[in-house]
């Protein structure tokens, strides 16, 4: 109820046509690299800095006014990339990855920090796209409770399958996890199949 | 300068020696609203035990469990967080609890019911590893 009247209230208030787009997952997905990806396809800079070392982004990361055309329509998006949601971090997987303790600490507790963040945010988005990574199982209790609390705000939802280059890529497993979802296989990396997802993206907004 | 102590709430015991199960009917926690929820799992979970719950958690009582599971992580040494799995035959979770899911579900509430198995991550990791322990444990009950 608080939540319906909130969102009533943040209709009136919201700045017109801006369309404030979330990118939400596990650590890894690729939500990054998306942004980063659309950034540069419509403002020609990045968003954000991605690597392969999990939780890269640790705070969230806006970019505004970045205008997206299709057919003809215009539409205005603020692009807010979240840090990768889990329910456990260890610093100690980060010294897998070369980390002296020190910072791997420091890096887990950033982390944690920016899990708090990206639930936050979670009331403030128009619209969310959940990125999956489709070379891992899509079974995950995050994807479930990422998607489970969209549906509860009424938060219209693109499923992205992404690392589609990749050869252990699975589309349909992700399909078969999500069927009440559209769901587009893309490659955040290699640019395949983005096309699809920008038209996705502009079917989505017509849901708000 | 003095180095400021770091805040420490509590120590958590990591290992496989004294692990337990807690199993708990959905009506143990029906009464209570979503903070006594989180509450009283995570305080099982920072005693090192893996609750197999009858039912299933909203989403925000989850999300809740992730924010609490997030601050306690900096504020109680050993502790890395949980691993958390719903079970239903309709929604099919084959993450973590793969070899084990039948298992409990067969023994501890017959097929109908969604299950969901929260446990402390280093915990969890251990069983993982080695499947059989959750059967051995099940079949001491
Ligand atoms: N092969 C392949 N690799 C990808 C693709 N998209 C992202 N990656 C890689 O996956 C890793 C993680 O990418 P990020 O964009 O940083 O992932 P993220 O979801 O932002 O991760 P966090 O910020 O940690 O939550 C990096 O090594 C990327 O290069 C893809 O489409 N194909
Ligand atoms: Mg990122």
């Amino acid at each position: 109820m608080r939540n319906f009247a909130r969102r009533i209230f943040a209709g009136i208030f919201k700045k017109k046509g801006e369309v404030k787009l979330g990118f939400y997952g596990s650590p890894n997905a690729g939500k990054t690299s998306l942004a980063n990806r659309i950034c540069q396809d419509w403002l020609g800079e990045d968003l954000g800095s991605v690597s392969r070392m999990p939780h890269e982004t640790r705070e969230i990361q806006v970019k505004e006014k970045v205008i997206l055309e299709r057919d003809g329509k215009r539409i205005e998006f603020k692009l807010i990339d979240t840090p990768g949601i889990a329910t456990r971090i260890d610093f100690e997987d980060f010294m897998k990855f070369g980390m002296k303790k020190k910072m791997a600490q420091g890096r887990a507790k950033e982390a944690t920090q920016g899990i708090i963040e990206s639930i936050k945010w979670l009331d403030d988005m128009d619209a969310v796209v959940v990125m999956i990574d489709s070379t891992a199982n899509p079974y995950s209790q995050v994807n479930i409770t990422i998607l489970g609390n969209l549906v509860v705000r009424n938060i219209p939802v693109l499923v992205v399958a992404n690392k589609i280059d990749l050869k252990k890529s699975n589309i349909k497993k992700v399909q078969g996890a999500f069927p009440d979802y559209e769901v587009v296989g893309i490659s955040a990396k290699s640019g395949e199949n983005i096309e699809e997802f920008y038209e996705e993206l502009f079917k989505l907004v017509r849901k708000i | 300068m003095v180095k400021k102590k770091k805040k420490v709430f509590g120590k958590f015991k990591k290992g496989k020696d004294n692990l337990t199960i807690h199993f708990m009917p959905y009506s143990e926690i029906a009464n209570e609203d979503a903070i006594g929820r989180i509450k009283k799992i995570m305080g099982l979970v920072l005693k090192n035990k893996i609750i197999i719950l009858q039912g299933k958690l909203d989403a925000d009582e989850e999300v809740r469990l992730i924010e609490n599971s997030m601050t306690l992580i900096g504020n109680i040494k050993g502790f890395a967080g949980i691993e958390i799995a719903s079970l239903s035959g309709e929604n099919e979770n084959r993450g973590l609890f793969e070899g084990v899911r039948r298992n409990i579900a067969k023994i501890l509430v017959g097929e109908q019911d969604a299950i969901t198995v929260i446990g402390p991550a280093s915990v969890v990791k251990e069983i993982t590893k080695d499947p059989k322990k959750i059967e051995l444990m099940l079949q001491r009950k």
